[in-house]
């Protein structure tokens, strides 16, 4: 039995290059499918990613009680001061509490990409944000110093923006921002423009803050901190874990890519499906009488419906390592940005990850099973005689 | 015409095989006609005659910092301006589902009568007026949740708290606004105004902030020197302003989502290059199986023109017929897609549906022109003899 199938499916293989325009069908069709799926998923990913890399379990985030957003919270002084009083939170190098009073605004700059405004966060800082955020990186130039208008751009904002590259000054509501460094972090930081928060609140006549993100002194310390923040009269605002709130920003931004990826790929790979039976039903009806004299010297016709099987998900299977490998060389890190919660640009890079060309790869054989099995069980089913004669 | 049957017979010679081209075909035409119309809908504006006489003004470092009350007088003073109405986004959220619902806080009488694309009876517009707690809302949207006149309808504000420190604001429905138009229509799917001197009085962060501004120009060709001009009143202000046209708002926003356009032309590229192949590898393999046919009918007569009609027609026939049911289906399902989504309905316009036909079209005869010469050049006796 297995000699039959190796003898049929190496003469179907080798006769496969007569064949070349009908199977180049299956082929590029999957190319096409694999190669739009892992691109649209590979955005997907890298969005999410992104995102919840910013957040750890580690650090609590404290806005405003109800404020579901950075942008929409607000503390005045004397809170911000009092949360990080509270148990729970981890002392720094210095001694202090480990904590970064921040304020969150929105700037514009022109997106290079289109030439019109895009929004950008513009987060004020306290020192401490640089030793809580241990990820971050100066890559270029150096920090700002506190009292001048001086400012650091993420290495997203770089590539996205124009005019934000070091050196260059940027004017906002009526204040001009040198920036003197570049930082990475690997995370939706590298969208930002960070300046010093105190200079921030009497550039931009604020005197309050945003939010206040803590250190905590282990994860499981959360419930404790967030019950002080509670029994504490003086305050009214709610405490999470900053990986919880970066997962809930992720959550609604990648909603809309999940629908748009799953119609796009259910209707692609309906399409590919009809064309690779196409395919094999022409590559079966070409060889009726190859098949039909094969049986009538022994053939089972297991061998049979195997062998067509083969030559379907070999040729998807060539398809989707193609459409992967295409999506990989030409969307891996390629960096693009979109509008995230709050209305301001989340930049991130397409990821092709292992797992998602594994994805591709079990459609594209799917799909090669699918369109193989119907003319595969025709050639089988055809009785010798009837299909000697029609030839 | 004469030879449609002629034709009809010809594409169904072989049932299966047209019949899997036909349903790839489908596919194509239904994935082309849902993407250009959600890229329609990113790309639509503020478009129609009474938008290109209205400007934006927001602030220069973003449209989510409000503008101040009290640069409505210096704003009513320059040149060249018949009107100015304000809004304030209200953050509004229903149901608790955020995104649903977009409301803004606006002062009734002014937004009434700069906004002509939405028709609402004049006792209506007089209620708005009148009504402290007032809220008006769009067709669409009062159709979605069953809302009536006179009903109240609670709302939350994700930004702003009242007085109270509550964030849970309540209204009254006094009015119901339709689109002037088709494309207006589909906007009141998720429009919201509340009476803006209420929600002033009301929110704890104080009173006085206008959030945008809407700008009536006198005509439509001092758009820009009005424009420039506001700009000038207030540079080097702690309020700088950025003013630019309805459109140019609208369109900036659009593509702050991202190049929509281009990954649906990724997208359908790879699609329908895909889909050509296959149909044309069809096209020429029935040909190719029919050249004993084909000889007979020019034995019979037919001359080497009709034949090249002929094979084209059978495309043309294959592809639309194919095409036409994808769009139709695109066009079925495609409102009940996006109205899950919280978007509005999606636009199947002339646009969408021009652009498939010529689509379609093209393809056709890409796919088509090959056999069809194939057809034409054919030699009788060359043909019947096998060779």
């Amino acid at each position: 039995m297995f000699k039959q199938i190796f003898a049929i499916t190496l003469m179907n293989l080798r006769n496969l290059p007569e064949r070349l325009g009908a199977s180049l069908v299956i082929v590029v069709g999957l190319a096409g499918v694999v190669g739009v799926l892992t691109a649209l998923l590979a955005m997907s990913e890298g969005l999410d990613s992104t995102l919840k890399a910013t957040g750890r379990a580690d650090r609590a985030m404290v806005l405003r009680g109800g404020s579901d957003s950075e942008l929409n919270s607000g503390l005045d002084r004397d809170s911000a001061t009092l949360i990080t009083e509270q148990v729970g939170v981890r002392k720094g190098a210095d001694g202090k509490p480990l904590a970064s009073r921040e304020l969150v605004l929105i700037a514009e700059l022109p997106l290079k990409r289109s030439g019109t405004s895009g929004n950008v966060t513009l987060r004020g800082v306290e020192p401490a944000a640089f030793e809580l955020r241990p990820d971050l990186k100066i890559i270029a130039g150096r920090k700002f110093e506190s009292g001048l208008n001086e400012m650091l751009v993420g290495k997203g904002v770089t590539g996205q923006f124009e005019g934000a590259e070091l050196g260059q000054v940027v004017r906002i509501r009526g204040a001009d921002w040198t920036i003197v460094g570049v930082f990475e972090s690997g995370n939706a930081h590298d969208s930002e423009l960070w300046i010093d928060t105190d200079t921030a609140q009497s550039a931009f006549g604020r005197q309050g803050y945003s939010m206040v993100l803590v250190g905590l002194e282990n994860t499981e310390v959360l419930p404790a901190f967030q019950a002080a923040l509670k029994a504490e009269t003086r305050l009214n605002v709610d405490a999470e874990a900053q990986s919880a709130y970066y997962a809930r920003q992720s959550g609604g931004s990648t909603a809309m890519i999940r629908v748009l990826t799953t119609v796009v790929s259910f209707v692609m790979a309906l399409g590919a499906i009809f064309a690779a039976l196409n395919t094999m039903y022409a590559s079966v009806s070409t060889r009726t009488t190859e098949i039909a004299t094969l049986r009538a010297i022994g053939f089972g016709p297991m061998p049979v419906v195997v062998s067509v099987l083969i030559e379907s998900m070999l040729l998807a299977t060539i398809g989707g390592l193609l459409g992967g490998l295409a999506a990989w060389l030409i969307f891996n890190n390629y960096a693009v940005s979109t509008l995230g919660a709050g209305f301001t640009q989340v930049v991130f890079n397409f990821q092709v990850t292992p797992a998602l060309l594994q994805s591709g790869m079990v459609l594209a054989l799917a799909i090669g099973f699918i369109g193989g099995l119907l003319p595969a069980l025709r050639a089988a089913r055809m009785p010798v005689t009837v299909a000697l004669r029609e030839a | 015409m004469k030879y449609f049957n002629l034709i009809w017979s010809s594409l169904f010679r072989k049932k299966t095989r047209t019949a899997l081209t036909m349903l790839s075909i489908f596919s194509a035409f239904l994935l082309f006609g849902l993407l250009s119309a959600v890229n329609a809908l990113f790309s639509s504006s503020g478009t129609g005659e009474v938008a290109t006489t209205r400007l934006v003004v927001q602030a220069r470092t973003s449209f989510t910092v409000s503008l101040p009350m009290s640069m409505l007088p210096e704003i009513e003073a320059i040149p060249g301006v018949k009107a100015v109405s304000w809004r304030q986004w209200f953050g509004a959220v229903y149901d608790d589902s955020p995104n649903n619902v977009f409301g803004f806080a606006v002062p009734p009488a002014r937004w009434v009568a700069m906004f002509p694309e939405w028709v609402m009876p004049e006792d209506q517009q007089r209620a708005f007026a009148n009504t402290r707690t007032g809220i008006v809302v769009g067709k669409l949207a009062a159709e979605k949740w069953g809302w009536k006149i006179g009903d109240k309808l609670p709302l939350s504000s994700n930004i702003f708290p009242q007085k109270n420190g509550s964030k849970d604001w309540q209204f009254d429905i006094v009015g119901i606004f339709d689109g002037a138009d088709e494309n207006y229509r589909r906007q009141t799917s998720n429009q919201i105004y509340v009476n803006f001197d209420y929600f002033d009085e009301a929110n704890q962060f104080g009173a006085g902030r206008a959030g945008i501004f809407n700008v009536q120009v006198e005509n439509a060709n001092q758009m820009e020197v009005v424009a420039a001009a506001i700009d000038a009143r207030f540079l080097n202000s702690a309020n700088e302003t950025k003013s630019q046209t309805e459109s140019e708002f609208q369109l900036g926003f659009a593509r702050q989502i991202g190049d929509i356009g281009l990954i649906v032309t990724a997208i359908l590229s790879a699609v329908m290059f895909t889909i050509l192949l296959l149909t044309a590898n069809t096209m020429a393999q029935s040909v190719r199986e029919r050249i004993p046919e084909l000889a007979v009918l020019k034995t019979l007569g037919f001359s080497d023109t009709t034949v090249l009609l002929l094979v084209l027609g059978e495309a043309l026939l294959l592809v639309g017929v194919a095409g036409l049911a994808g769009m139709g289906m695109a066009a079925l399902a495609g409102p009940g897609l996006t109205a899950g989504m919280g978007f509005p309905p999606l636009p199947f316009d002339a646009v969408v549906w021009g652009r498939a036909l010529i689509t379609m079209a093209v393809m056709a005869i890409v796919v088509g022109l090959l056999p069809a010469l194939r057809a034409q050049r054919l030699s009788i006796i060359d043909a019947l003899a096998g060779r």
